[in-house]
């Protein structure tokens, strides 16, 4: 272990110690199972975790239901983010509607909406419009209040610049408010698209045909833990991937944003 | 200062390029049961076409209201806004204005920036970006076309934002001590660029500064204005400094000491006024 003082381990000592840590844990929990310390039926095998996961792999199973929740997630995060900087944009811009309704968003956004899963399913089905319905409430209101935030937020400056410089209205939209608007979007990135695959797991999970949810669900059904935690463990490998992609998708986007670098470059 | 307008009768014979006519600003009470605060009273002045003309005034005292009132940004509470001799109604579009603070679209590199009004007027993409690039070219940032702001130092940004206003090729300049967060060196450094940019075609300049030596080296008239609150302009002065003009050696010469000893024995009662004024409050 490094001293106290030492400096972090970086690149591909810090890689290795991460996954020293994983196998650890891993044959941690494969111990205590094996001993009987932990009753396997509760908490299963890592090997036949493994085994499991990497059999629906091989044969190639999971595809199908990565696809879907995948799908739901994009289209629960579109949709929510669409909603939610439409009607940002437009709260933030006419204060009479805006300070009508705001009990009512404080209201809808205090809710826990994870509830309303049975009544979308009542509502569209067991497919994946349920599913994209939760997504999207769950996505809603952080781009909602991330764009209202960033609406308010626009230097005056800047507004009354682009106003001296000819801008309509039309034009303040599009050029001001609105870059100004995603650049917030942007930095709940993470946030939202978290959000969004919690939807669509969950409202799996509540009910579904298909989906990495509904596998858990039929796992749990069969008290096969081995098998939710194989799924579990998809769950997670995909929601690290999903975040690796937002990360990378940020940095395009927000390049026209100082960073601490940048600022001591100059 | 009607002794100042008969001295000059070319003002008489043809509308100023911008007049203000006994403009008073009034704004809201802070709390309940306070008076109205007045930050403008009775402040007149014009704008001859082609003069640089300079407001000098202590810090807080209404300076960027008058300009904002110029712009078309704030309405008047009393008072007539003349654009080359018609009213002003709404925003002032014969007019280009240089904030003092940051005023790019941060989240647009420099070449954007500097072709924003043209996108704003129409103007299609190929031709704005080949007239933006002169620009930028004018200004001598040549090579930082996609630099966003933040990646530019303050000067640089002062020149973006200078060639985002001129390519408009605006008929009036209105200046909010654009150059008060630049170091010394790089102030001059703009300032004779600004001179450079300018006596090139001549444009009408109303430049707003609490810096005298600033506004001696670059105008053609300071006018002094009041300590606020109920600012007004108390005294105007012609600069017949000749030109082309260089603003650190014109600094050196026995008129420019005149004039600053002149004008400065004014400006001095209000700088303290205001001073006391700060103080108390």
């Amino acid at each position: 272990m490094p001293g106290k003082s030492a400096a972090r381990p970086g690149g591909v000592r810090l890689l290795v110690y991460r996954l020293l840590l994983l196998i650890g844990l891993f044959a941690v929990w494969q111990a205590l199972t094996e001993w009987g310390v932990l009753p396997r039926f509760f908490f299963g095998s890592p090997l036949v975790v493994l085994e499991k996961g990497a059999r629906w792999f091989s044969s190639g199973k999971i595809y199908k239901h990565l696809a879907i929740t995948l799908l739901e997630t994009v289209l629960a995060f579109g949709g929510g983010t669409l909603l939610g900087l439409a009607v940002g944009l437009w709260l933030a811009l006419t204060p009479t509607a805006s300070s009508l309704l705001d009990p009512y968003i404080k209201g809808a956004n205090a809710m826990p909406r994870v509830i309303l899963a049975p009544i979308f399913a009542v509502w569209f089905g067991l497919g994946i419009l349920s599913k994209v319905a939760l997504g999207i409430t769950l996505v809603f209101f952080i781009v909602f209040f991330n764009v209202y935030q960033g609406v308010k937020e626009v230097s005056p400056v800047v507004l009354a610049n682009a106003r001296m410089l000819g801008a309509t209205r039309r034009d303040l939209l599009r050029h001001i408010y609105l870059p100004s608007a995603t650049s917030w979007v942007f930095s709940s990135l993470h946030t939202s698209v978290g959000m969004a695959f919690v939807g669509a797991v969950v409202g799996e999970y509540l009910g579904s045909a298909a989906g990495v949810g509904y596998l858990i669900l039929q796992a749990e059904g069969a008290f096969d833990i081995n098998t939710v935690f194989a799924g579990i463990l998809v769950l997670t490998a995909f929601a690290l991937l999903l975040d690796w992609l937002v990360s990378a998708s940020e940095r395009y986007l927000l390049r026209w944003r100082p960073t601490s670098e940048a600022v001591r470059e100059l | 200062m009607s002794k100042a307008i008969v001295a000059r009768p070319m003002v008489l014979t043809e509308p100023a390029a911008l007049a203000l006519e006994a403009i008073t600003c009034a704004f809201p009470p802070a709390a309940r049961g306070d008076e109205p605060y007045i930050a403008v009273r009775d402040a007149s002045l014009r704008v001859g076409k082609g003069e640089f003309l300079s407001l000098v005034g202590p810090t807080g005292c209404g300076k960027s209201t008058l300009l904002n009132v110029a712009a078309g940004l704030i309405a008047p509470s009393s008072g007539a806004v003349l654009v080359a001799g018609s009213p002003l109604a709404g925003l002032n579009k014969d007019a280009g204005y240089l904030f003092q603070a940051d005023a790019l679209m941060p989240w647009r590199s420099a070449l954007d920036n500097v072709a924003a009004g043209l996108q704003f007027r129409g103007i299609k993409h190929q031709e704005r970006m080949r007239r933006a690039q002169q620009w930028l070219e004018r200004v001598g940032l040549l090579g930082f076309e996609n630099r966003y702001p933040h990646q530019l130092s303050g000067g640089m940004r002062k020149r973006v934002a200078l060639a985002q206003t001129l390519i408009l090729d605006p008929k009036i300049i209105l200046m909010d001590e654009p150059f008060s967060a630049l170091d010394a060196q790089t102030r001059e450094l703009m300032e004779n660029e600004l001179l450079d940019l300018w006596s090139s075609d001549r444009k009408s300049v109303l430049f707003i500064t609490h810096d005298l030596e600033e506004a001696i080296s670059l105008s053609d008239r300071v006018m002094v204005l009041s300590a606020g609150p109920a600012t007004r302009p108390i005294g105007e002065f012609h600069i017949d400094l000749a030109r082309p003009r260089d603003v650190s050696e014109v600094r050196m010469t026995k008129r420019f000491l005149e004039l600053h000893k002149k004008i400065w024995e004014l400006l001095k009662a209000e700088v303290l006024k205001s001073h006391a004024r700060q103080k108390r409050g």
